[in-house]
């Protein structure tokens, strides 16, 4: 356990205003509203201007292998801006969480998920824990495979899904054709990822990776460590907007941001999104540093992030009053996500009780 | 960051110890030479105990010096000068005031104590009415402090006082450097909830400092005091730290040692502090690697404010854990202790003192103001005594 360090090189204060000037152009809140009607009009392009344009499919990919060879803090850095937007892009289903699993496997699906040619899913509840039980496809002659995942993020996105199977020699992962898999949309809470249950019969799948649980569980682990990241972007969009509208909304003859009760919310709110950001950056920086601490820096980081970006969300809404509570007002998207993150990858309490294992603090 | 930085300091601490083994060597020689090598606090300049090094580095150079077996220059009884007194005389002192305080100050000969707050002086530090009146070269200083930790064997004083009462109360503050043992200063204990005296009341008739002794210029008494209050509350609650050590080591010491105690609701509150504990550990990590090269601002309220809520939390949560045992304490007795140690004595003691941690050194009702004002950009509260000369406050 060594001083990781929790701040961002130029490098990737640079990658976040290239992101961030992105998402200016592709992802206005009317738009992201409109998926939960249905209506990705306002979307087109932006995928694309994410993962071809400015690369960002490939980050974790090494250079040799078609990527742009970057590491985890990048990739959080990237989340961070993901989730500023609410944007309902796969950039943590496909080009962290399958993309880290592909890593372990010798395939030709990786450089084409790095290009942006393909995309790929994880045949798995959002809600898996990173080392909890592992749902599993049957796998029948012939290397058919039958069975039904439900609530799967970025499968609807997906061209490619990474289904885990069950075999006698553990679990192992096949990559099938999402042609030929029923995938059903779900109404999700949060629209901007929304969910979808896959049902395999009698799909045909090629082997990607035999022995394949603990590149799973990385990938997982990957995604559970860098979801944090999101979440702080998620916070810092509430804390930062809560904040312009209390120094703009006047009642009582003043700006509602010069009430004590209302500054001392928002004082305790910061404190609680810096320190999110210190637990956040940790989880990226171990992630990065392939550091034998990452277990508890991540069940640390969603412990703690999980519940401050619902606290974030939900203040914000009922700091905003009732404009807060209006379709039109963005802030429902980022209450929606966070609280949909909270479940992400595991629940808080998942997350303590993983750490209770890891640190010797026994029941 | 140079990369060779840290070997070579590596390098140069290792020469120091092979010229001064601190087995063999006296401990105020030792204590000097370090200083003078300026190994003392690498990131003070040349000269003064430094040698104008990143701050980060501090850590490792006090590692290597434990490690050797290095004195102890009483940082527990003079974490007031050492945290607060020091970094505010390298900002604003002379350089006589440098030459005169800053070793003493560091090899612990003179401990120092903050001669700040006042009986109607307490958030609204800038309401002191002490006065201190230009007699010459000299200033003469009368009045009531309190809550002065340590006054009782500080040599020095770092006091805020009244200069010109004509003016708002902010514009007519001056600090000084005063001497502890001046005939004028008389020390009493202030016996706390925990039933010793770690604080005191100081009054102060006619106490005489030189003008050589005061900080920054006459009437610039709140910018010093400030700069002061920053790297008190950097202090309180930013420093280096381990995993479980401070309040949560306590803790989940007492968890592990007393397996007949655990409850599953008591075990989802250790965890959830758990992880509070080790996020805030990260987040004064974070702040010391931004803080590293400039001057601590007001983010350091944040740290301050979550270490007295997580202490206040641990140590309760002790307490319960204790069972039957949490209802002794170890002792009531008045004693004056010679250091300040938040996690010191028993668990009964560690609550109760626990319970300071969000008055001193600025109540977390008043760090949610800084938060908000000057980090936030939020409107200040109203200040219906900002346009009024000191002297016509009603008080």
């Amino acid at each position: 356990m060594s001083d990781l360090d929790l701040l961002y090189s130029d490098v990737e204060d640079d990658l976040r205003s290239s992101v961030r000037n992105v998402l200016a152009d592709h992802c206005d809140p009317a738009a992201v509203t409109a998926v939960y009607d249905g209506d990705r009009s306002g979307l087109d392009g932006l995928w694309k201007a994410l993962a071809v344009d400015l690369g960002l499919a490939g980050l974790l990919v090494p250079e040799d292998r078609g990527g742009a060879g970057a590491s985890a803090r990048e990739a959080a850095v990237v989340l961070e801006e993901l989730g500023r937007a609410a944007a309902p892009v796969p950039f943590l289903t496909s080009s962290v969480v399958a993309t880290v699993l592909l890593l372990a496997a010798q395939t030709d699906l990786l450089p084409r998920l790095a290009a942006g040619t393909s995309t790929a899913s994880l045949l798995v509840p959002l809600s898996t824990v990173p080392d909890g039980p592992l749902p599993s496809i049957r796998v029948g002659a012939g290397g058919r495979l039958t069975g039904t995942i439900t609530s799967v993020a970025g499968a609807l996105e997906a061209d490619v899904l990474l289904v885990p199977v069950r075999t006698a020699a553990g679990i192992a992962v096949y990559a099938v054709d999402t042609a030929v898999a029923g995938v059903v949309p779900v109404v999700s809470l949060d629209m901007t990822r929304q969910l979808a249950d896959v049902t395999l019969a009698d799909a045909a799948g090629e082997l990607v990776l035999g022995d394949a649980e603990h590149a799973i569980r990385r990938a997982l682990e990957a995604g559970a460590a860098l979801l944090a990241s999101e979440q702080l972007g998620v916070a810092r969009w509430c804390l930062d907007t809560t904040v312009a509208f209390l120094k703009e909304r006047r009642q009582f003859g003043r700006a509602l941001g010069g009430f004590q009760a209302l500054k001392h919310r928002l004082a305790d709110l910061y404190t609680g999104v810096e320190s999110m950001n210190a637990a956040a950056r940790h989880a990226a920086a171990a992630l990065a540093a392939g550091d034998l601490d990452l277990p508890v820096a991540t069940a640390v980081a969603q412990a703690y992030c999980s519940d401050l970006a619902v606290t974030a969300a939900e203040e914000a809404v009922q700091l905003h009053g009732g404009i807060g509570m209006t379709w039109e007002y963005p802030v429902h998207l980022y209450l929606k996500r966070a609280k949909a993150d909270q479940i992400a990858f595991g629940t808080p309490d998942t997350h303590r009780a993983r750490l209770g294992a890891l640190i010797g603090l026994d029941s | 960051m140079n990369d060779d930085l840290p070997e070579e300091l590596h390098r140069r601490v290792e020469r120091f110890l092979a010229a001064h083994d601190p087995a063999t060597t006296e401990r105020l020689t030792w204590l000097r030479a370090r200083f003078d090598a300026g190994l003392a606090w690498v990131s003070f300049p040349a000269g003064l105990g430094g040698l104008g090094l990143p701050q980060a580095l501090q850590a490792e150079v006090d590692g290597l010096f434990d490690d050797a077996g290095a004195p102890d220059n009483r940082k527990k009884a003079n974490g007031i000068g050492l945290g607060m007194a020091a970094p505010t005389i390298l900002r604003f002192g002379t350089d006589a005031q440098k030459q005169r305080f800053l070793r003493p100050l560091w090899t612990g000969e003179e401990i120092w104590c903050q001669l700040f707050s006042e009986p109607g002086a307490g958030s609204d530090l800038a309401a002191v009415a002490t006065r201190a009146v230009r007699d010459g070269d000299t200033w003469v200083v009368s009045g009531q402090k309190v809550w002065t930790s340590g006054a009782h064997h500080a040599r020095f004083a770092i006091l805020l006082a009244r200069t010109n009462p004509d003016v708002p109360k902010h514009g007519g503050l001056t600090y000084f450097l005063c001497d502890m043992t001046d005939p004028g200063v008389d020390v009493r204990p202030l016996r706390q909830i925990t039933g010793e005296a770690e604080f005191n009341e100081v009054f102060l008739t006619d106490v005489s400092i030189p003008d050589s002794h005061r900080l920054g210029a006459e009437g610039a008494g709140w910018k010093v005091a400030n700069a002061t209050l920053n790297n008190e509350r950097v202090a309180i609650g930013g420093r280096a730290a381990l995993r479980e050590s401070g309040m949560i080591g306590e803790v989940v010491d007492t968890w592990r040692t007393n397996p007949q105690r655990r409850t599953p609701e008591l075990h989802a509150r250790l965890l959830g502090l758990w992880v509070e504990a080790e996020v805030a550990r990260l987040t004064g990590q974070r702040l010391r690697q931004k803080l590293a090269l400039g001057q601590p601002g007001p983010e350091g309220a944040t740290m301050k404010l979550t270490f007295a809520r997580l202490n206040q939390q641990l140590s309760g949560l002790e307490l319960e854990l204790l069972g039957e045992d949490g209802l002794r304490y170890s002792d009531w007795s008045m004693t004056r202790p010679d250091k300040v140690d938040m996690t010191g004595r028993d668990a009964g003691y560690r609550y109760l003192r626990a319970r300071g941690n969000s008055i001193e050194g600025g109540t977390s009702e008043i760090l949610r103001n800084i938060i908000a004002e000057r980090l936030l950009g939020l409107p200040a509260e109203p200040r219906v005594d900002k346009d009024i000369p000191w002297k016509e406050l009603p008080r």
